[in-house]
């Protein structure tokens, strides 16, 4: 792990606890497969998600587990004109009026949608 | 225990824990042909609720003590330390000052801040590159920070990952200084999205160096048109009243 340092990691390490968790309240012993749901717009890198999973998981009870991550797009509502907008990023202006103020509605998000597990 | 989140780690919790917790037990015949039946569970789970739930209780901890709280975001190097340090100099006669430093080794920056005659304490983040609000609420118990005080968090230096981790902080300042790139609003969007004030730090510099303080105005306006700007010189003492003034009129009015 040395010279990893990423907020990935963390993130990795909060699915880790929070699944670890769930196997005692829901009784299940391995996880096979994990889906993410990872808005355009959170500061998140599904490619360092996929790069820190296994290292993360080893040893864990979802070792070996498969990763999903579903990309969630980004939308917003602009404030000046009230158009619904699609988002590339949390800073887009409106490309209606060129408003900056775009309050963003979703794919800010980053979670974990569900597990199947044994 | 811990008087903001009441759990019972012990006051310093410096590392992140240790990644390899022996939870599978390798007992059993690996002819794994899954005659158990597998279920599908539904989550929901923000992956960053734990940390946002510790930020909200530390938010409501600050709002209760009256601690101003600022999270003071920079690249490596731009001066958070030097800005503190004249900061504290010029304001600690006139309010209680504590300062929480984050850095991934060395105690190099509290021992600078204590130097000064404030509390402050090192959070060592090891491997990861940014502070956590769990964190933070136990450096602040094990500070003794003051009700009606000033708390500077300098967060690890990196444009990055601290823009994702809401440490329960009134604001956060991002610092740029001049001998960095004029473009890095652009190039480290989320981080000056999420500040409420960018310092432009160095100016003394400015002669020597190739550096548009229009064009990076102009930048940090297109990520965030509501950010507030200082310019000004913490080694020089050029413009530094902006900012000193900025902090004390947000003391007044957020904590009287």
């Amino acid at each position: 792990m040395a010279g990893i340092a990423m907020h990935e990691l963390s993130l990795l390490e909060n699915v880790r606890e929070i699944l670890e968790n769930h196997a005692v309240t829901q009784k299940f012993s391995k996880v096979i497969k994990i889906t993410l749901e990872i808005g355009k717009l959170s500061c998140v890198e599904p490619d360092a998600l996929r790069f820190g999973f296994d290292v993360v998981m080893n040893g864990s009870l979802a070792e070996n587990a498969e990763l999903v991550i579903s990309e969630v797009a980004g939308q917003g509502i602009c404030q000046q004109c009230g158009l619904q907008v699609e988002m590339e990023t949390s800073f887009d202006s409106c490309p209606n009026c060129g408003s900056p103020f775009v309050k963003i509605i979703q794919g800010a998000d980053m979670k974990i949608k569900d597990l199947t597990v044994i | 225990m811990c008087g903001i989140c009441g759990c019972s780690q012990p006051g310093k919790i410096n590392k992140l824990q240790p990644l390899n917790r022996p939870i599978h037990q390798h007992g059993h015949d690996h002819s794994h042909h899954h005659h158990d039946a597998e279920r599908l569970i539904k989550v929901e789970q923000d992956l960053l609720s734990k940390n946002n739930a510790y930020a909200e209780q530390n938010r409501t901890y600050f709002q209760q003590h009256n601690i101003f709280t600022l999270n003071l975001v920079s690249s490596p190097g731009a001066g958070k330390t030097t800005l503190l340090v004249e900061t504290i100099k010029a304001l600690k006669d006139r309010m209680p000052i504590a300062v929480i430093e984050g850095d991934q080794q060395t105690e190099h920056d509290a021992d600078r801040i204590r130097a000064t005659g404030v509390p402050a304490l090192q959070i060592n983040t090891g491997r990861a590159c940014h502070l956590d609000a769990h964190g933070i609420g136990h450096a602040v118990t094990e500070l003794g920070v003051k009700a009606n005080s000033l708390l500077a968090i300098e967060n690890v230096g990196n444009l990055v990952c601290p823009s994702s981790f809401d440490l329960g902080e009134a604001h956060k300042v991002v610092v740029l200084s001049v001998t960095e790139g004029d473009d890095k609003p652009l190039k480290y969007p989320d981080m000056f999205h999420a500040a409420d004030l960018m310092i432009i730090n160095k100016t003394d510099l400015l002669p020597y160096v190739d550096f548009d303080v229009e064009r990076c105005v102009s930048y940090a306006r297109q990520v965030n048109p509501g950010i507030q700007i200082i310019q000004l010189s913490a080694t020089k003492g050029d413009n530094f009243s902006a900012w000193t003034d900025w902090l004390a009129g947000h003391v007044k009015q957020e904590l009287l």
